[in-house]
């Protein structure tokens, strides 16, 4: 996979990034990037060797060549950061790579089978991931949602991540092939119909060529909905129930996923047990239920909890209904903008109250 | 249970067992206003009162059902009126979230009743227990759910009529 050489764009300007400026007091129009805490000159190249062919200056300046594996290289070989987390060739399709050394940088790839939200990694849980030092991650428009999400709840800093967006057309539902292919109404993830952040802005590089809108799948998440929601409740309850029965309770939808941050899991705790931890029926509904509910205000439709779901349940009809709730009734859209409060957690003294007596 | 629930009537009518969750400062002084006021109301209705409505997680009313409720009523201070200031707020988001999903997995709404009884409003105690067992008398025991907590493990279902159901959502 080669990307193709793409004026770098910097994305963010310092005067949006209020945390760039107090950590850095130099000039902050010319350098809004810099994630180390130093003063270090930054107009010598720290990598002289490569000077004659990646001259990357870092003023972010449009007319500069920048492309996803350039300016990875250019951050490692500047020692800026210390790992890129990205996506590789593999055998089965797309996998996340963490890059350390710049020469591994040509490695990196971003095409539709990159399915897999990097920015899980960003769990301040993930202590292994915190010991590799700074860290750059490469995000799609959703997974710099995700990176919101955690800016919102303080799990982050926006100084201590480099971001590293990349355009985004939509990618394959199932993508663990091993060579990209184009996507058709019938092969693209009916989630990323109308996405409303393919060039992601919560970054500090976006790279890669504009893309072609996502093609429209033969049934949208919304029309999924619809057409569960216009099922006599009864209906939807059998529909749902026997969803549920094949959950195995793997908890691989809570481990994937980029917003649950919990240090302890209410589905982890045992006194008192809400949820029954046994593959039954009775706590499948609770769990799934609590998911998608606590999920709710910080899901950012990444569809990572059901591409790993073992069981093939369709949690992403849950988390659409209730991002359309989240719509409708808070004028709540997930955005990457952390500034934006979250709707739960927040509220209006005017809050629709129709359903209370 | 032996408490008069679930068809526990008299000549076998079906007597809904209904869960209030309540708050300690209005509501459940409203209930105890309607108690010592000599109102008279079902008393198909267990109360488990807490500090707030905003301590009043989804899950209080998920454990509810499956423990055999057939209705939930969560009832705290009218907005403005909060004890902690701001919890009838957080909560009357939570709720309106948790309604609609609940709904979406197929629960049905007129199973749970979400009100605000201040602790004068007696009588409009009365009136939320009444109309909440009417309500649920008329739908009826929660089979579904008491059917799905019996459920022997391990019989799942293979889910090919999802296919079927978004083909036509296709078409």
């Amino acid at each position: 996979m080669t990307e193709p050489r793409e004026p770098m764009t910097d994305a963010k300007d310092a005067t949006t990034e209020p945390q760039d400026v107090t950590t850095e007091p130099q000039d902050v129009t010319t350098e809004p990037q810099d994630v180390t805490t130093e003063p270090q000159d930054v107009t010598t190249d720290a990598s002289p060797a490569r000077s004659d062919t990646h001259n990357y200056p870092e003023t972010g300046a449009h007319d500069e060549p920048g492309d996803l594996q350039g300016v990875a290289r250019r951050l490692l070989a500047e020692a800026k950061i210390d790992v890129v987390i990205g996506w590789e060739d593999g055998r089965r399709g797309a996998r996340p790579v963490f890059i350390t050394a710049a020469d591994d940088a040509d490695r990196l790839i971003f095409d539709a089978r990159c399915v897999h939200d990097l920015v899980s990694y960003l769990n301040p849980r993930r202590t292994q991931v915190a010991a590799l030092g700074r860290v750059a991650v490469v995000v799609k428009g959703c997974d710099a949602k995700a990176v919101a999400g955690l800016l919102r709840e303080g799990q982050v800093k926006r100084d201590e991540v480099v971001l590293i967006g990349v355009r985004c057309g939509g990618v394959l539902e199932v993508a663990d092939l091993p060579e990209a292919v184009a996507l058709t109404a019938d092969n693209v993830s009916p989630r990323c119909f109308r996405c409303d952040n393919r060039e992601p802005s919560l970054v500090d590089y976006l790279v890669g060529d504009p893309r072609d809108e996502p093609p429209r799948p033969p049934a949208t998440v919304d029309e999924r909905v619809a057409a569960l929601d216009a099922l006599p409740v009864e209906e939807r309850w059998e529909f749902w129930a026997e969803q549920f029965s094949s959950c195995v309770r793997c908890y691989a939808c809570r481990q994937v996923c980029p917003l649950c941050v919990c240090e302890r899991c209410v589905a982890d705790k045992s006194v008192p047990q809400w949820i029954e931890t046994a593959s039954h029926p009775r706590g499948n509904l609770s769990w799934n239920l609590t998911r998608a509910l606590h999920l709710a205000g910080r899901c950012v439709e990444c569809g990572e909890c059901e591409r790993v779901c073992p069981a093939g349940l369709p949690l992403t009809l849950l988390n659409r209904k209730l991002a359309q709730v989240l719509r409708e009734r808070f004028a709540y859209v997930a955005t990457d903008d952390p500034e934006v409060p979250a709707p739960v957690g927040d509220y209006r003294l005017d809050d629709a109250e129709e359903f209370i007596r | 249970m032996s408490d008069g629930g679930n068809g526990g009537g008299k000549g076998g009518e079906f007597e809904p067992r209904i869960t209030a969750f309540v708050c300690n400062w209005c509501t459940y002084t409203g209930a105890d206003l309607a108690g010592t006021s000599r109102l008279h109301m079902a008393s198909n209705v267990r109360i488990i009162r807490l500090p707030c409505t905003g301590r009043i997680d989804p899950l209080f009313i998920v454990k509810a059902f499956e423990r055999g409720a057939d209705g939930v009523i969560v009832s705290g201070c009218h907005p403005a009126d909060c004890h902690y200031t701001a919890g009838n707020y957080h909560a009357r988001r939570r709720f309106a979230l948790f309604r609609e999903l609940a709904s979406f997995i197929g629960i049905d709404p007129g199973r749970m009743t979400f009100s605000w009884v201040s602790a004068s409003e007696g009588a409009k105690w009365r009136d939320v227990v009444d109309d909440t067992v009417a309500r649920v008398r008329a739908l009826g025991p929660f089979e579904a759910y008491r059917r799905l907590v019996d459920q022997p493990a391990g019989t799942g279902e293979s889910y090919a009529s999802i296919e079927g159901l978004f083909e036509e959502a296709a078409r």
